[in-house]
């Protein structure tokens, strides 16, 4: 078994190696007839920019993307400057330079990776599924009967923060670098799923579509180590289940099909201000634009974040969408599940998180209403601020550096839930409706606590359950997306997650730790 | 301002602490010589099996304590000195106090057995006791086999850890069946097949006649009343704990096993009380023992007591008898008083259920003249605490206690039910007619 797991391993990081390494590798070569077809589709104008391509890369052979970018970066900035100086401001291109690199880079790939699309898939991709299979399954025999299997985790060095932990933290963070800021990078991973991406969309894949498809294919193996290691846990089991199945369906497939059918690219679960570019006005005109089914998805946008998820989280509480439904939370709960143990108890963390999630929702909204005063007011200024300008820091400074680079990156280091503790302007607004008005609560068993700390390890929201427990008082807390773990690792039976009449649901303390108190005494305390 | 000083930073301690800062202004000092902070013992296994950190035992961060005005001092005290209200420390410090708290917990129990002090032999109580394992059995290679004696809660726990690093363990256990002298037999014999499940080499009806040393004075292997020597390298002494009081012998504080003290926690000196593990109560209190030395009771003294020495005198009155544990994976509670065929009481009767093939079981102890509910003991099925304290407190019949046993149910949402099949059972066995209600939050918030 252990040399099936060994074997696993070596597989799996052949795997991840070719993956790795493809950013680097691969020839390109622009032909003619393909940069005159770009320009007549994207209507460039800009006779500098083609000059200088046409002189510096049409034609050519590059070996790696690192000789190909800076070329077409360099000819698209200088281009653009020159424009600038001379007021020719019709010529300017508005395509960022590395989405340009990237585009050109796609159609330009020549060679081995691109003309192995199958083989090379199954070279990355392939050898990744398997050797992570092989390293999971033995996992059924070797951690032996159902139960809390939670052995060694402060032991190994991958879940302990050692070098193979910093090593997963630099290879995610660089990840997210280049999909969110260098994605001609990724040009050769897209063409490993163009097959894929064609027979769901008809579409060649972009960077997006190959991030769209690992989540997916990330989610399922990990998925199956959940449900191997919490097979002592039917909520665990369920759960998994569900997430699982609505970032397969709901956030993968069904938005690709979408596209086929020229309809607009909708992920139907996505909630804003999760979903913050919602209201943006390239979406709002896109979705004005698609008759029918453009309107349905306005409405069902509003009413969604309006009615159904507050609705839902009063009877569940925000478990419902954080640990069953959302992406984010289905990635931190398979993918991430092995970090859960780094997220920060201490009260100081407690306070950062209370500023900055609010901090980002009030951001999301004060933008949210920029934009949409812009949009109706039909100017680009509020207040003599840029709507665009405020729309882009967003974008950036959320939407990819926090929600992606920290949110995802840091899992080996600050735990899986970076994201949806400090960031997530939903979890926020989820949270304000779950502490103040639900029906859920983590209830505590009278006073079985015995204090032992498994449950605060192994909370991913760095939430103190124990704290709680020990007083023999309910958790309540406006960031506990239920995910249940506490309840799953409490030797002693304490914690159990469920949703009940709002009364009592805040409970008095010291109760019922087990000295019979004189009941004049409570009833005076009232 | 008045000055509390507090032996002990365990549970205990550090609960009467608490509720003492919480009611007053009084100057607290904690005196303890294993650890600077509070940690939970519980958890001292977690540690070892690598599911926390050290630190990750601590219920309180290091800036509470000064927060919270509780002075901490590391030290050992040698002696109290009651008529000059001072305590002698071992590092020759001393203190006064106007009020003393003794919450020194337990030790490990040793009964003599030739070759106890050797290297490599060990009991599970303390930090230093951790840290020790850790340096003794570190892996199997280091530690080839280890040798339990003692099959109560404890001795359990310590397999589980040596089993987590793969370690072979020789479980010695007095009695014919594991703990039978607390769990009916039905649920002994369970716990029995579960701990051989888990490839432990339990020994029942076994003693431990003596230790042997190899030359440089660790243990090498230790012989059994059977006749067995089993070579091994770490012996682990598990056979129950006495209270820690030793250094109390020559300071006329009345002492039996444990420090005498009466249902207000006071001892014979004034101003000098005893709580936790290590007091022993002058009558048993309804069915405990006179010494409980378990969490809880070590909890819930801290609290009265804390309310005493603010003026508010409380009498220690612990409500119905609850605890629980964990046999390597199943989970154990109790509700009440279910007692084993060693010690049932007059008119009690049991009604036993066991799952066909998972290792889940109740036990349910009534009067089987009044039919009056007593007690239950579950494996593998949560339980609402709540609702059984009610239960008892209303003296509700067995009858009424499995009709709305579906409201008693804590298990986590999805698990399997088993309310039907046990209710069927009972139905069958004692001719009874009960069908089961179903679950009620009204009747589970109900106020009693
Ligand atoms: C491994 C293990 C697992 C357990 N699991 C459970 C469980 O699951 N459920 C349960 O209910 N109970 C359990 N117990 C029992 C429970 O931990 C004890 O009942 C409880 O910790 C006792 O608390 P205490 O405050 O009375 O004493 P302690 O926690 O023993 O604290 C006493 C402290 O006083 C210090 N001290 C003693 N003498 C002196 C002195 N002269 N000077 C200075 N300091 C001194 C000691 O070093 C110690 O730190 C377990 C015990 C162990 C060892
Ligand atoms: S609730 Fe359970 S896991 Fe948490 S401290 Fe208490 S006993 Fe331990």
């Amino acid at each position: 078994m252990k040399t099936i797991k060994n074997i696993g391993l070596v597989i799996f990081l052949i795997g991840l190696g070719i993956f790795t390494v493809l950013p680097l590798i691969g020839n390109f070569k622009l032909d003619q007839t393909t940069f005159d077809q770009i320009v007549a589709d994207k209507g460039f104008k800009s006779e500098l920019f083609i000059q200088s391509m046409q002189t510096e890369v049409v034609g050519r052979e590059f070996s790696g993307m690192t000789s190909l970018s800076p070329k077409i970066v360099d000819a698209l900035e200088k281009a653009n400057a020159q424009h600038r100086i001379n007021k020719e401001y019709k010529k300017v291109i508005y395509t960022s330079p590395h989405d340009m690199a990237s585009l050109i880079g796609k159609t330009s790939g020549i060679g081995f990776i691109a003309n192995n699309k199958g083989l090379m898939w199954f070279l990355t991709f392939g050898l990744g599924i398997i050797g992570a299979l092989l390293f999971i399954l033995p996992n059924i025999i070797l951690q032996g009967k159902k139960g809390i299997k939670n052995d060694g985790i402060y032991h190994e060095n991958a879940t302990n923060k050692g070098w193979v932990a910093w090593l997963v933290f630099i290879f995610l963070v660089s990840f997210y670098l280049v999909l969110y800021f260098r994605p001609e990078f990724a040009t050769n991973w897209t063409y490993l799923v163009d097959p894929i991406s064609e027979s769901l969309s008809g579409n060649p894949a972009g960077h997006w579509f190959v991030y769209g498809f690992m989540y997916c294919v990330v989610m399922t193996v990990m998925a199956i180590r959940m449900y191997i290691k919490y097979r002592h846990n039917v909520y665990q089991m369920v759960r998994t289940t569900s997430v699982l199945f609505f970032q397969i369906v709901f956030a993968f497939l069904i938005p690709e099909i979408m596209t086929r059918l020229q309809m607009p690219y909708y992920d139907f679960k996505n909630a804003f201000p999760l979903d913050y570019d919602f209201f943006f006005q390239w979406n709002l005109k896109s979705l004005l634009n698609s008759g029918g089914i453009g309107l349905f998805i306005l409405v069902w946008g509003v009413v969604l974040t309006l009615v159904i998820v507050p609705v839902m989280v009063y009877f569940f509480g925000k478990r419902w969408y954080c640990s069953w439904v959302c992406g984010c939370g289905g990635l931190a709960e398979t993918l991430g599940d092995p970090y859960r143990q780094h997220s920060s108890k201490s009260l100081f963390s407690w306070k950062i998180e209370r500023w900055l999630i609010h901090g980002v929702l009030l951001f999301a909204v004060v933008m949210t209403g920029m934009t949409l005063y812009s949009f109706f007011e039909e100017t680009s200024t509020v207040l003599g601020i840029k709507t665009q300008s405020i729309q882009n820091t967003y974008s950036l400074a959320i939407g990819s550096v926090f929600a992606g680079v920290i949110g995802t990156g840091f899992y080996p280091i600050f735990g899986n839930r970076v994201w949806c503790r400090f960031g997530c302007p939903l979890a926020a607004y989820l949270g304000f409706v779950q502490r103040f008005k639900s029906r859920f609560r983590i209830t505590t068993n009278g006073g079985q606590c015995i204090s032992c700390g498994n449950c605060s390890t192994y909370c991913e929201q760095g939430i103190d359950v124990r704290a709680y427990a020990q007083k023999g008082e309910n958790i309540i807390r406006s960031s506990c997306v239920g995910c249940g773990i506490c309840s799953a690792v409490c030797p002693r039976g304490v914690l159990k997650l469920e949703n009940g009449p709002e009364e009592g649901r805040i409970n008095p303390t010291e109760v019922l730790l087990g000295n019979d108190v004189d009941l004049m005494d409570l009833v005076n305390k009232k | 301002m008045e000055h509390i000083v507090i032996i002990g930073n365990g549970i205990a301690g550090v609960t009467a602490a608490r509720h003492i800062r919480k009611n007053s202004d009084k100057k607290i000092t904690i005196i303890s010589a294993e650890t600077d902070y509070f940690f939970s013992r519980t958890a001292l296994m977690y540690v070892y099996m690598g599911h926390m950190k050290f630190e990750h035992t601590q219920p309180y961060e290091n800036w509470f304590w000064k927060k919270n005005r509780i002075d901490l001092v590391k030290a050992y005290v040698n002696e109290v000195n009651h008529e000059s209200k001072t305590l002698l420390l071992s590092d020759g410090n001393t203190i006064s106090y106007d009020k003393l708290i003794i919450a020194t917990g337990s030790k490990p129990n040793k009964f003599g057995w030739p070759g106890q002090d050797l290297k490599g032999v060990q009991g599970l109580y303390s930090k230093q006791d951790l840290d020790q394992l850790e340096a003794n059995a570190p892996n199997n290679k280091i530690c080839k086999r280890a040798v339990i004696v003692g099959g109560g809660l404890i001795g359990i726990e310590l397999a589980e850890m040596l089993r987590s690093r793969k370690i072979p363990v020789t479980f010695l256990v007095r009695e014919s069946s594991f703990w039978n002298g607390v769990l009916p037999k039905g649920e002994s014999e369970m716990i029995n097949e579960h701990i051989l499940e888990h490839h432990i080499d339990l020994r029942l009806e076994t003693n431990l006649v003596e230790i042997l040393s190899d030359e440089n004075g660790r243990a090498k292997a230790i012989t059994t009343d059977k006749g067995d020597t089993i070579e091994c390298d770490v012996v682990g002494l598990t056979a129950g704990v006495t209270p820690n009081i030793d250094f109390l012998k020559d300071s006329g504080i009345a002492l039996g096993r444990g420090v005498k003290v009466n249902r207000f926690l006071e001892t014979n000196i004034p101003d000098i009380y005893a709580i936790g593990d290590c007091a022993e109560q002058h009558e048993a209190i309804g069915n405990r023992r006179p010494i409980e030395a378990v969490w809880y009771t070590g909890r819930m003294m801290g609290e009265a007591l804390a309310q005493t020495i603010c003026g508010k005198k409380r009498e220690y009155n612990p409500g119905h008898w609850f605890n629980s544990a964990k046999f390597l994976d199943v989970e154990y509670q109790t509700y009440g008083w279910v007692f084993s065929e060693k010690g049932l009481k007059e008119n009690e009767q049991h009604f036993h259920w066991r799952h066909s093939k998972e290792f889940i079981c109740i036990t349910i102890a009534f009067d089987k003249n009044s039919r009056k509910f007593l007690g239950i003991n579950t494996f593998g099925i949560r339980m609402r605490h709540e609702i059984f304290d009610r239960w008892l407190t209303e003296e509700r019949p067995v009858d009424y206690v499995l009709e709305y046993l579906k409201d008693a149910n804590f298990d986590p949402e999805f698990y399997s039910n088993y309310e039907a099949e046990i209710i069927s059972k009972f139905n069958t066995e004692f001719g009874t007619t009960i069908s089961p209600k179903k679950k009620s939050w009204k009747r589970i918030f109900a106020k009693a």
